[in-house]
């Protein structure tokens, strides 16, 4: 087998490892074992992606180059990770207390959620990370190229632009598989990161064995590679001063700006704790990246011919020396170094693409009735895979076009210098409450501007873009605006007169906009949130749900979510909070993770709008308005505190009103039953002494009047039997004694049973089912279940009050659950007598028909002993009960279980 | 960065820590300004060339991780300490 196979086929191994630890983590993560994915170790190596192929390869290139001057790309990001406390802790906690999902969406969360401003970032987020991505595509058809130009039996060189597209394609498909999981950009994607952290370990590897090899293997150790460094052409320190400082600032703003890394750093990130382990970790990590970095580049510099590529050293070095293993794996850390951040990048890029400007165009043009009908939640998928496809595509089309000619590291110090655009923006936001969106918005965009101008645009080469005569004299023949020398400033390095300027002009503009602006309200709202992010404990923006109606709640829940989603969301907030049924307290918590819920369907600022409409107005609560006023703030807080605590108390205390109405309630229904029981226990016993007595002390009876008193004293014990009957059987079930006799049937054949027995339909009382619903093959109890859907079905036939009564009945499959719904048209069970219909001896108002109130008591006993549930079900067109049955018989508790 | 109302002397313990918050704000600067000193050694006689300037580089960044290692171990402590002072007198759980 040739090398170049084995390359093949080590990369091909490689990438299935890749899938197949990104699918294990997700696994994991779904099963709940994903403590190990949250640790402070994996956060730092997915921390690693700023050493893209550029760092594996380029590096080397650049010390080649200019000696030690590389170090500064690593210097900067050192210094910011090391000043931790400074920036990162704040940003931090206002990316997670905001839910901020991306930087373009921090700027404009910042400045009162602006999606101009947004859309600008985005734009030239894409802008500046395109290129970026197609010098990754570059650097893994450059380093197979390598391989194939040593192979001699190589026929034909592998086509450049083939391995390229192939790459982009298969990058697209596992970030579209592991990074579009799931909608809310605020879960955090375990399988890409998991995937992340293992390509961070094994460039790292990679590096350090090539530089072992290169130290001890060529040189013979590290005295000796010293000397050689002494002679070779590196050994003066030549670097100048405006650079060595210029590319560390540069590192270090595009570190905290660049869109991957704000994922990754931000959007990622779970603890504070993992923050503090980061802060030595990863400039350990930047260290031992760099640490061979000049002593390979000398060797390479020695040993190979003078016309070789300084970028591919990593890889021609090991492959001159006929180490292949070395060299291919070598090749796997440039390989992982271009993936990882292709991906990062991709889904960075194409959150912020659907965030800000596919959906709130799509929901433009569409109309709130799209976000009523609850397709939301696809197609805003579905933007961000179509986005995260045109972003590899876009970065393909790149390098199509560019032709892969410059050396790498130039586009990679040009994208910096347009992320860092975003800096004064940001940081202003952070730290200055002054700063206004007018003053973001010039900032950004007259720094754009000189950025495209005086760097991005010259990039490609005289008279590519800009002509030669605009590069020589300037627009229009004015010298002071030539695109590398502004203001007559001749004679300096692109890249640092391009930075000098741009941020320079930014930064005035930013804060000349800011003093002359006047903020609107949710802007000076937001500022002071994101100023005074460590000041106030809790999330910002709670919710006091006192006046909300979850009834209304549930209703607006189910158009958008789904009824299925809505409803299981509900019940199991209420069975969190000790409450039955479907309807949870409105408290301050199940209220945010309601919203939080709605906005991974149509968005935050859209979910918040809703509940506020429902919930009514605490959309700006007074805690944030105390925020905005100064120190009183701080006054103040402890008597919000306070004023929480008691909201706090007053619903607990309603709670236990409640409780206790309840239990009262039972209370006089108890008494009231068993008054009604003597008597209903009296009326036939009476009967029955009475016409006995005659039967005993009249002995001259005609045969007819003894028949005649004999049927009445039968027909007595048989009703006084029933009661009995009924009283016992509820009994037993409540104890758990009872025998379940299993057996098989359909659903249909059950409810017609049922239906004929409740008294079929007809008198006014009409019943409507689905047939081809209710095909479902049942393995239960089928005559207990029979009992209780003949006590909904009578209880609909006595107790609606419609002219014509129309009992709905609907079935259907939720998981390995059968639903069965039984809705009337009637004017359905007050909420107050929710709590009690369940309870034995509860009717509902001052009984009209018959019954001693047992019947619900005894579905609901029957409905657990099958291990399913019955409820009521608010939010209906009238009375509505819901019964749940597990599909499968050999979940049925087991017997007296109870 | 408001000022917390807290009494004006600190305890010994607090005062510490506080000290060490500062330690960790003034180490990033001192470490931009030592990375830049071998751009003053450059025209000099002394000047030992990249060698030189490798071995210095990567020595303060070794001192650099110690030191920023050993403050954010001791700044978890402080942290945790200052959230539970703080939610025990404002009695809110801290984000």
């Amino acid at each position: 087998m040739t090398v170049l196979n084995l390359l093949i086929l080590v990369c091909l191994s490689y990438v299935v490892l890749l899938f197949g630890v990104a699918f294990a983590a997700d696994r994991a993560a779904l099963a709940g074992r994903a403590s190990w994915l949250r640790s402070s170790v994996v956060y730092t190596l997915s921390l690693s992606i700023y050493c893209t192929a550029w760092t594996f390869y380029g590096a080397v290139g650049f010390a080649a180059r200019s000696g030690l001057e590389f170090v500064t790309i690593y210097l900067g990001p050192t210094l910011v990770m090391i000043g931790w406390w400074w920036t990162l802790r704040r940003l931090v906690r206002v990316g997670r207390s905001q839910r901020i999902t991306s930087i373009a969406d921090l700027i404009s969360s910042r400045y009162g959620k602006s999606n101009l401003l947004a859309v600008l970032v985005t734009v030239l987020a894409v802008v500046a990370t395109t290129p970026y991505i197609a010098l990754q595509l570059q650097s893994v058809t450059l380093s197979f190229a390598a391989f194939a130009e040593t192979d001699p039996t190589a026929t034909t060189l592998p086509d450049m632009q083939s391995t390229a597209l192939w790459v982009a394609a298969g990058l697209a498909l596992f970030t579209i598989l592991f990074g579009t999981r799931n909608l809310d950009a605020n879960e955090r994607h375990h399988g890409v990161v998991m995937a992340i952290a293992m390509e961070a370990v094994v460039k790292l590897f990679a590096l350090l064995a090539v530089g072992v090899f290169v130290v001890w293997g060529l040189s013979g150790g590290i005295g000796p590679t010293l000397e050689r460094i002494e002679a070779s052409a590196l050994a003066r320190f030549e670097v100048s001063g405006g650079r060595w400082i210029g590319l560390t600032m540069l590192s270090a703003m595009a570190f905290l700006t660049l869109p991957r890394m704000f994922q990754v750093l931000v959007v990622e990130n779970e603890a504070d704790e993992h923050l503090r382990t980061a802060a030595w970790a990863f400039p350990s990590y930047l260290m031992l990246m760099s640490l061979f970095v000049v002593p390979i580049a000398v060797v390479g510099l020695d040993m190979l011919p003078a016309g070789a590529n300084p970028d591919l050293f990593v890889l021609t070095l090991p492959l001159m020396e006929g180490r292949d293993g070395l060299a291919i794996l070598s090749f796997l850390g440039g390989f992982s170094s271009a993936t990882s951040m292709v991906i990062v990048a991709a889904i960075a890029l194409s959150t912020m693409v659907s965030n800000h400007v596919v959906m709130p165009l799509w929901l433009h043009y569409s109309g709130m009735a799209a976000v009523v009908s609850g397709d939301v939640r696809n197609v805003a998928l579905m933007t961000r895979r179509l986005s995260i496809a045109g972003v590899l595509f876009l970065g393909y089309v790149y390098f199509r076009v560019s032709g892969g000619g410059t050396a790498l590291a130039a586009i990679g110090l040009i994208a910096f210098v347009g992320v860092a655009q975003f800096l004064p923006a940001l940081m202003g936001g952070l730290f200055w409450r002054g700063a206004t969106r007018t003053g973001a918005l010039a900032g950004v965009l007259l720094g754009a501007a000189i950025w495209l101008y005086s760097l991005f645009l010259p990039s490609f080469g005289a008279s590519a873009l800009l002509p030669q005569a605009v590069l020589d004299q300037g627009p229009w023949g004015l010298g002071w605006l030539r695109p590398q020398a502004l203001f007559g400033a001749e004679g300096m390095d692109p890249v640092i007169h391009a930075l000098m300027w741009s941020l320079l002009l930014n930064v005035a503009a930013f804060i000349l906009g800011s003093l002359l602006s006047f903020p609107q309200p949710l802007e000076r709202l937001q500022g002071a949130q994101f100023v005074n992010a460590f000041d106030q404990p809790g999330a910002p923006g709670g919710w006091s749900g006192g006046m909300a109606q979850s009834e209304d709640l549930l209703t607006m829940a189910q158009r958008i979510m789904g009824a299925r989603e809505a409803q299981a969301l509900f019940a199991d907030a209420a069975r969190r909070q000790g409450v039955a049924g479907y309807l949870p307290e409105p408290s301050p918590d199940f209220l945010q993770e309601l919203e939080r819920a709605l906005a991974g369907s149509v968005g935050a600022a859209t979910a918040h709008a809703m509940i506020g409409q429902i919930v009514g107005g605490a959309a700006v609560s007074v805690e944030d308005l105390m925020a905005v006023a100064d120190e009183t703030a701080q006054i103040m807080e402890y008597s919000i505190q306070l004023e929480a605590q008691s909201q706090e108390l007053a619903r607990t205390a309603r709670q236990l009103r409640q409780a206790n109405e309840t239990l009262t309630q039972i209370s006089v229904q108890k008494d009231a039953f068993l008054s009604q029981i003597s008597h209903e226990l009296r009326t036939p016993m009476t009967s029955i002494r009475a016409f006995s007595e005659i039967l005993r002390d009249n002995q001259d009876l005609t045969p007819e009047e003894q028949s005649k008193y004999a049927s009445i004293i039968h027909d007595e014990t048989v009703r006084l039997t029933r009661l009995l009957d009924d009283l016992l059987d509820l009994s037993v079930l409540e104890n758990g004694q009872v025998d379940l006799n299993i057996q098989t049937g359909t659903l249909e054949a059950l409810l017609d049973r049922s239906v004929r027995a409740a008294g079929g339909d007809g008198d006014g009382f009409r019943i409507r089912r689905v047939r081809a619903d209710e095909q479902v093959e049942l393995t239960t109890d089928l005559d207990r279940l029979a009992q209780v859907f003949i006590n909904l079905i009578s209880n609909a036939r006595k107790y609606c009050d419609a002219k014509p009564a129309i009992l709905e009945i609907r079935a259907r499959l939720a998981e390995d659950r059968l639903v069965v719904d039984f809705v009337d048209n009637g004017s359905g069970i007050p909420t107050d007598k929710h709590a009690v219909i369940f309870e034995k001896f509860s009717r509902i108002g001052q009984t009209r028909a018959s019954g001693a109130g047992l019947g619900l008591a005894i579905c609901r006993e029957i409905m657990e002993r099958l291990g399913g549930d019955i409820a009521y079900l608010p939010g209906q067109k009238g009375g509505a009960f819901r019964v749940t049955l597990p599909l499968d018989a050999g979940r049925l508790p087991a017997r007296g279980a109870a | 960065m408001s000022p917390e109302r807290g009494p004006l002397f600190l305890a010994r313990r607090s005062y510490r820590r506080r000290r060490l918050a500062d330690a960790a704000r003034v180490l990033p600067i001192l470490g931009a300004i030592l990375f830049c000193l071998p751009l003053v050694w450059k025209g000099t006689a002394a000047a030992g060339g990249t060698v030189q300037a490798m071995i210095y580089v990567f020595g303060l960044w070794t001192v650099l991780i110690l030191a920023s290692a050993i403050l954010s171990r001791h700044l978890r402590l402080d942290e945790s300490e200052r959230e539970n002072w703080h939610s025990a007198r404002t009695g809110a759980d801290g984000e």
